[in-house]
C-alpha cells in the first residue's frame, strides 16, 4: 500500500515536485531573509564597532566615565604588557589598542607659514605592524581616493574632503597641533600618503588617521593607548557573550577604587549603542516574524489547497472501502514528507545565498555618499543556528497543518457527498 | 419481491435531507428485495431517489427511518469503520465518470482494492490479471487512464469492481458518458459477468440502453417505487 501511495505521489507532479517547489522557494525566502536582516542590522553595529566601541572595549575606569571627551589624559598606561595579557586570556578575541584625539590640522605654504587649518577627528591605529588587521577592519585600502597607504613613520591619511578643503595633496606635510597626555602644547608633523573618502560625512569633514607608534610620538603617550578595543574572532557581535567577558574582566576586587585600573565594557554598555542593540534586535525579530506569518499562510493555504483538490481521489479511496482515518493518515503523511523535503531544500538554497552575501556582500556604497551618519558601505547577510532550522516554521509546521485542516472535510463531510463530488 | 436468497432487504425506508428549515424527502416508505445474481436496475428520472438509494445500500448513507439490510448487515446501525469494511470486502462501484486513479497504471488501478484487501503479491497479480482478461484490456495493463478511450476506461473501472469479486456490484449511470458501441460492449462484458460470477448487480440509470438489459426493472418518481417489471425470471 505504501509503495502503491510513493508511486502516486512522485507521478503526480502536482502532489509532490510542485508542492516540494513551493515549499522550498518559501523556505528559501524565510532562512534568507532571515539571516540578511540579521547581517543587515547587525552590520550597522558592525561599524560602530570597527570604527570606535570595539564589540569590547578596556579603558581606564576614568576615562570610562568621560569617554566622549577622548580624556587621553586618562589613558591606560602600559598598554603594551595589558595587550599581552588580553591576548594570553582571551584567545578568541582580537586587540587594538587605538588613540582617539582632537587636534588642529596645519596645511602650511611654500615658506612654511599657515596657509589652510581645520579641526580634525584623529585616530591613531596600528597601521605598520607586521599582521596588524586594522586596515582590513576600517577598510582603509579599499576606501583611498588618492595617494597610497602609509607604509613608514611619519605618514598619515586625511578624509579627502578635508584635504581638499585644506588643498593638500599626496605627499605634501601637514602639522598637527594638539595637547599632549599631560596637558602639553603638542606639534607633530606628517606627511600624507593618501586620502580617504568614508562614504559619511561625519567622518569625511576632517579626519585624520595615522600610526599608533606616530601619535603616541606626538601626544607623548609612549606605551600608552586610549582604548583597546577588543573584536570577536567571528567577526559579529554577541551581546550575550561580551557582556559576559566584560563581567569577568571587571570582578578582580583588586581594582576597586583604583581610577586608572582597566575596566571592560561590552559595546552595548556604551554610550546609547544599548539601546541601538536593543532596537535593532527587536525590529530583526518583528521583521522575521511577519515574514515567516506571511510565508505561514501561503504554505499553509497551498497544504490547504492540495488537500482540497484530492476530495475526487479520496472518494474514490473511500468508496473502494479504505478507513477515513487511513486514508487521512496518509495524506497527513505525505505532507510531512512534502515538507520535510521542501523544508530541506529549501534551508539548503537559502543558506547557500545568504553565505554568498556574507561572503561578498552587497555594495551600497553608491546610496550612503553624504550620509550624516557612520552606516555600512557593503550590506552582508550573517548565517545564525536559528537559519538551520526557522525554515520549518513555514516549510513544515504549516504544510502538515494546512493539510489537517483540508483532510478534517473527510471527517466533516458525509461519504455520500465525497462520493457525489467524484461525479461532478 | 421476496426470495430466500435475498442478499438485500429494504423496509420502510424514507432518506430526508435538511433543506434550511425544511426537510427534503428523496426516498419515502420504500420496501424493495435484491438476491443473489440479480441483473437489476433503478430506474427514473434526475431527482427520483435512485442515487440516493444505491448510495444508502452501498453503505455511503445511511437511512433516515426505516432499515436497510445489505448482506446480513442494517447500513444504519454500522460504524464508519464497519461500513468500509464491508465496501471493501463485499461491494463494488462504478461510477458515471469511471474515476480511475490518473497517475497508476490500468493494471495499478485494478490492483488496488486488493491491496486494501492485503492479498500477496501473487495472489494480486493472477486476480488483476484475470479481471482484465475479463473485459478484455491485458494488453493495456502498462497504459495509464488519459491514454485510454472513454470504453476502455469503463472496462478499467468494471475490472476494478470485479476484481476482489464482490458479491454485490452498484453501477450509477455507467454509460452516460460513453457511446452507443462502447455502452454495449460495457453492458455485454457486465452481463457476462454476472452470468458467470453470479455477481449482483444494481444499477441506477435512465439511459435506455442499459434498461433494455436489465433482467428487473424498478421505476422509481418522486423518491416512491412508481413500478416494477421483470423481464426474465429470476
Amino acid at each position: 500500500m505504501i509503495k502503491f501511495l510513493l508511486k502516486g505521489l512522485w507521478r503526480d507532479k502536482s502532489r509532490s515536485r510542485l508542492p516540494i517547489l513551493i515549499v522550498s522557494l518559501g523556505v528559501m525566502l524565510t532562512v534568507w531573509l532571515h539571516a540578511y536582516i540579521t547581517g543587515f542590522m547587525g552590520d550597522t553595529i558592525e561599524m560602530n564597532a570597527r570604527f570606535s566601541h570595539g564589540h569590547v572595549k578596556v579603558m581606564t575606569r576614568a576615562y570610562a566615565e568621560d569617554m566622549n571627551q577622548l580624556p587621553n589624559d586618562l589613558a591606560i598606561t602600559g598598554a603594551d604588557s595589558l595587550l599581552a595579557a588580553l591576548k594570553t586570556s582571551y584567545p578568541g578575541m582580537e586587540w587594538a589598542p587605538r588613540i582617539q584625539f582632537g587636534g588642529l590640522v596645519d596645511a602650511p605654504d611654500n615658506m612654511g607659514e599657515t596657509r589652510a587649518q581645520g579641526p580634525a577627528l584623529g585616530l591613531g591605529i596600528d597601521l605598520l605592524s607586521p599582521g596588524s588587521r586594522e586596515d582590513e577592519r576600517l577598510n582603509l585600502s579599499r576606501s583611498l581616493v588618492r595617494g597610497r597607504m602609509p607604509d613608514q613613520a611619519g605618514e598619515a591619511l586625511l578624509s579627502d574632503e578635508f584635504a581638499v578643503k585644506l588643498g593638500v595633496n599626496p605627499g605634501d606635510d601637514v602639522t598637527l597641533i594638539g595637547s599632549t597626555m599631560n596637558g602639553s602644547m603638542a606639534m607633530y608633523n606628517f606627511t600624507i600618503a593618501g586620502t580617504l573618502s568614508f562614504g559619511a560625512s561625519i567622518m569625511d569633514r576632517g579626519t585624520l588617521v595615522a600610526d599608533l607608534q606616530d601619535v603616541r610620538a606626538a601626544l607623548d603617550m609612549h606605551d600608552a593607548a586610549g582604548e583597546i578595543l577588543g573584536f570577536s574572532k567571528s567577526g559579529f557581535y554577541e551581546d550575550g557573550d561580551s557582556r559576559e567577558m566584560a563581567l569577568t574582566f571587571n570582578a578582580n576586587p583588586g581594582n576597586e577604587g583604583d581610577e586608572y585600573a582597566p575596566l571592560m565594557k561590552s559595546l552595548s554598555q556604551q554610550g546609547n549603542m544599548g539601546q541601538y542593540v536593543n532596537i535593532t534586535s527587536t525590529w530583526s525579530q518583528y521583521i522575521s516574524l511577519i515574514f515567516i506569518l506571511a510565508m505561514s499562510l501561503v504554505l499553509w493555504n497551498a497544504g490547504l489547497l492540495g488537500g482540497l483538490r484530492r476530495y475526487g481521489e479520496i472518494g474514490i479511496r473511500l468508496a473502494m472501502g479504505e478507513e477515513k482515518g487511513h486514508v487521512y493518515r496518509s495524506m497527513l503523511i505525505e505532507s510531512v514528507f512534502i515538507g520535510l523535503a521542501g523544508s530541506v531544500l529549501g534551508t539548503i538554497f537559502g543558506l547557500f545565498l545568504a553565505y554568498l552575501i556574507q561572503k561578498y556582500g552587497i555594495n551600497i556604497s553608491g546610496m550612503m555618499q553624504g550620509a550624516s551618519v557612520m552606516f555600512p558601505s557593503s550590506i552582508r547577510a550573517r548565517i545564525t543556528p536559528v537559519d538551520f532550522y526557522i525554515g520549518f516554521i513555514p516549510g513544515l509546521i504549516s504544510t502538515v497543518l494546512g493539510t489537517m485542516l483540508s483532510g478534517i472535510g473527510i471527517y466533516k463531510r458525509q461519504t455520500a457527498r465525497l462520493f457525489k463530488e467524484l461525479e461532478a | 419481491m421476496e426470495t430466500t436468497n435475498n442478499i438485500i432487504s429494504i423496509r420502510g425506508l424514507y432518506k430526508r435531507f435538511p433543506m434550511g428549515k425544511d426537510e427534503f424527502t428523496a426516498l419515502h416508505d420504500i420496501n424493495l428485495s435484491f438476491g443473489t445474481g440479480e441483473f437489476a436496475g433503478l430506474i427514473g428520472p434526475s431527482g427520483s431517489g435512485k442515487t440516493t438509494l444505491l448510495n444508502i445500500i452501498g453503505s455511503l448513507d445511511v437511512p433516515t427511518q426505516g432499515e436497510a439490510i445489505v448482506l446480513g448487515r442494517s447500513i444504519g446501525k454500522l460504524s464508519p469503520r464497519e461500513s468500509a469494511r464491508l465496501r471493501k470486502e463485499s461491494l463494488g462501484f462504478i461510477f458515471q465518470s469511471y474515476n480511475l486513479l490518473a497517475v497508476h497504471t490500468v493494471y495499478e488501478n485494478v490492483e488496488f482494492p486488493l491491496l486494501l484487501l492485503n492479498y500477496t503479491e501473487s495472489e494480486r497479480q493472477k486476480m488483476v490479471l484475470d479481471a482484465l482478461e475479463w473485459v478484455g484490456l491485458s494488453p493495456k495493463i502498462k497504459s495509464k487512464p488519459p491514454q485510454l478511450s472513454g470504453g476502455e476506461c469503463q472496462r478499467v473501472a468494471i475490472a476494478r469492481a470485479m476484481v476482489k469479486k464482490p458479491r454485490l456490484v452498484l453501477a450509477d449511470e455507467p454509460t452516460a458518458n460513453l457511446d452507443a458501441a462502447n455502452s454495449h460492449h460495457i453492458l455485454q462484458t457486465m452481463e457476462k459477468l454476472n452470468r458467470e460470477l453470479k455477481t449482483t448487480f444494481i444499477f441506477a440509470t435512465h439511459d435506455e440502453k442499459v434498461i433494455s438489459y436489465l433482467k428487473r426493472r424498478i421505476y422509481l418518481l418522486d423518491g416512491r417505487v412508481d413500478n416494477e417489471e421483470l423481464t426474465e425470471a429470476i
